[in-house]
């Protein structure tokens, strides 16, 4: 056990490693000079000089390389090139915000799909399936800044059941969930569609192994063999979507934080794009490197919760 | 071209004919059992002919702005109503296809072609070859498409080229994985290690004869992931990394329409309506052609 989880950490570092690595010199290498990028084309030579040396692009560039590296390691990861602030100080203001989001999704959308899968498969061919099976698909089609729009035309707007913008700034618990409700369904709905879908493959697999058919010869009823014996060993691939999609969950929270506006990565990737800002862009890939790498990592070692079975070896 | 999608050695054909044959087969199961692929075809095709036909078809110009029109709402002279700038939706609508559906076949293809070369490669090698390419690949696919998309298009500028590199090297990985799975098995086989025997080239047995094996799950990769790369593309121009206004994309047309939704919110819902109906039109065939080629489903179906 302990080797294994050195082992997954061990790659974990090299991938974090060859990340840094990459997005180091893929913006350095490629076509376009940030300074002129960051001042325009109208700068004069004085303050792009002045500017190269305040980001250290006046220094060799294994130096860099290895100062980059550095930093990244300590924390340090430079200050913003527009507000002059510490990078990680930035990153990690809006960070709790994001991760509330993902996190509450991930609840929901487990919870959401995991019955309607169950559902499914126990009617498979019949009327509940082909209606699962049609929203479902509908849920993993819709780009998350689609179903955003629906929702916030539908609950906000038209019914104005919550608020327009959710500032994510309420302190109390009612007002957090105000705010969280609609950003959190939206994205928990592209999750049930993935989770129901593999539950309902899964399930029906389960369902056909002979240790059901003894459970259920021995006259349990179906109710209690679908749950006491088929839901635990259904799991499994259900698990590994669930850490697939976490991905795409992060992904898709970009577009969501948009709709909705809130606070987050999201947001706050946004807006480095916009002005140019390589200082933050380059923290932003870090961040979401070390949060993949790291939801990998948890995904490898919940399989051992949920299946005894797995060695790890 | 009868039952082409089992695994079976390549008779006296052409590699082209058993291409076509295994694409085609694994195509026509998917029409005949699947209702569902046959309502996604004709969906998909539908829109391809509008975007072929937008030119001849659109009632306007989609980029001429008449400022006295805008955000009308639906009417017989503008059937999906106006934009801010006056323009008409329906044409900006059926001009935007193009974009999205150029995009996203130009990617899926590139994609295809060296995903396919990297995994037939990596399985038909094996060992350290393997292992260091299938690392590479882990670690691109370990990233959610959009946020690869959004960095990669954001280092490399937006513009209609860059936007198919950064969707096709997000693809990549998938369809390397996808052709290595049975590369490995297949590497195996009698009629391979006869190939081998007969003093066959490697790059000959790959292509002519391990090839021809995996199109069908090439296929139905192909199809699931155009459904990614068209929702990939369209997310890039909401958040504002398309290809420039005027220029209409469906992705854009949202962002334009989310920006005034409080005034009108049928520049936003239409287009938004559209990328949805695709995408899903995608997923049906790609989900209807997966269960067709399934030894496993076939079975009980």
């Amino acid at each position: 056990m302990l080797g294994f989880v050195l082992r997954r950490l061990g790659f974990a570092v090299v991938t974090l490693f060859a990340v840094l690595t990459l997005v180091f010199f893929v913006i350095r290498v490629l076509p376009g000079d940030p300074t002129v990028v960051i001042l325009g084309d109208q700068a004069s030579a004085q303050s792009i000089a002045l500017l190269r040396e305040r980001i250290g692009l006046d220094r060799p560039i294994w130096l860099q390389y290895v100062q980059f590296l550095g930093g990244a390691l300590r924390g340090d990861w430079g200050t913003s090139l527009v507000s002059g602030r510490p990078v990680i100080g930035e990153i990690l203001n809006v960070l709790p915000h994001t991760l509330e989001l993902t996190a509450f999704a991930l609840v929901l959308g487990v919870a959401m799909g995991l019955p309607a899968g169950i559902w499914a498969a126990v009617n498979r061919n019949r009327i509940p399936d082909y209606v699962t099976r049609i929203v479902s698909l509908l849920g993993l089609s819709a780009p998350a800044f689609v179903s955003g729009i629906v929702l916030l035309l539908v609950f906000a707007i038209v019914l104005r059941w919550f608020p327009v913008i959710s500032s994510g700034q309420s302190t109390d618990l009612w007002g957090k969930l105000r705010d969280l409700t609609l950003p959190a369904l939206n994205l928990a709905l592209i999750m049930a569609a993935y989770v129901t879908r593999v539950t309902r493959s899964s399930m029906l697999e389960v369902l056909s192994q002979d240790y059901v058919r003894t459970a259920m010869a021995k006259g349990a009823s179906g109710t209690a063999v679908v749950l006491r014996h088929a839901l635990r060993n259904c799991l499994i691939p259900v698990v590994t979507v669930v850490g697939l999609y976490l991905g795409i969950l992060i992904g898709n929270s970009v577009l969501t934080e948009i709709v909705f506006n809130r606070p987050g990565l999201g947001k706050l990737i946004v807006g480095a794009l916009n002005q140019r800002d390589y200082t933050m862009l380059q923290g932003m890939m870090v961040i979401y490197t070390l949060i993949v790498v790291l939801v990998n990592l948890a995904t490898d070692l919940v399989y051992g919760l949920v299946d005894p079975r797995v060695q790890y070896k | 071209m009868s039952k082409a999608t089992d695994v079976s050695p390549p008779a006296r054909r052409s590699e082209f004919m058993l291409l076509a044959g295994n694409a085609l087969g694994a195509t026509r199961k998917a029409l005949t059992h699947n209702p569902t692929t046959l309502v996604g075809t004709i969906i998909f095709l539908l829109i391809v002919v509008l975007a072929i036909l937008a030119p001849l078809i659109a009632p306007y110009d989609p980029v001429a702005q008449r400022i006295v029109n805008r955000l009308q709402g639906p009417s017989w002279a503008h059937w999906l109503g106006t934009d801010y700038y006056g323009r008409d939706i329906l044409s900006r609508l059926l001009h935007g296809a193009r974009y999205s559906l150029m995009i996203g076949i130009a990617s899926i293809t590139l994609a295809v072609i060296i995903g396919s070369l990297i995994g037939l490669v990596a399985g038909y090698f094996g060992g350290r070859i393997d292992i260091v390419i299938m690392q590479i690949m882990d670690v691109v696919l370990a990233f959610p498409a959009l946020i690869l998309g959004i960095i990669l298009v954001a280092v490399l500028g937006a513009s209609v080229t860059n936007i198919i590199i950064a969707i096709a090297f997000t693809a990549v990985p998938a369809f390397a994985r996808i052709a290595r799975a049975p590369v490995m098995v297949l590497r195996e086989r009698e009629f391979v290690q006869a190939g081998r025997a007969l003093g066959f080239s490697d790059l000959r047995i790959m292509f002519r004869h391990i090839l021809p094996n995996i199109v069908p799950e090439i296929i139905v990769m192909a199809s699931l992931w155009m459904a990614t790369a068209v929702r990939t593309e369209a997310s890039l121009a909401f958040i504002g990394l398309g290809i420039a206004p005027p220029t209409p994309t469906w992705g854009g047309m949202v962002r334009e329409g989310f920006e005034n939704i409080l005034d009108s919110y049928s520049v936003a819902l239409f287009p938004s309506l559209a990328v949805l109906v695709l995408v899903l039109a995608l997923n049906l065939i790609g989900d209807g052609l997966r269960d067709a080629i399934d030894p496993k489903l076939a079975k009980n179906a």
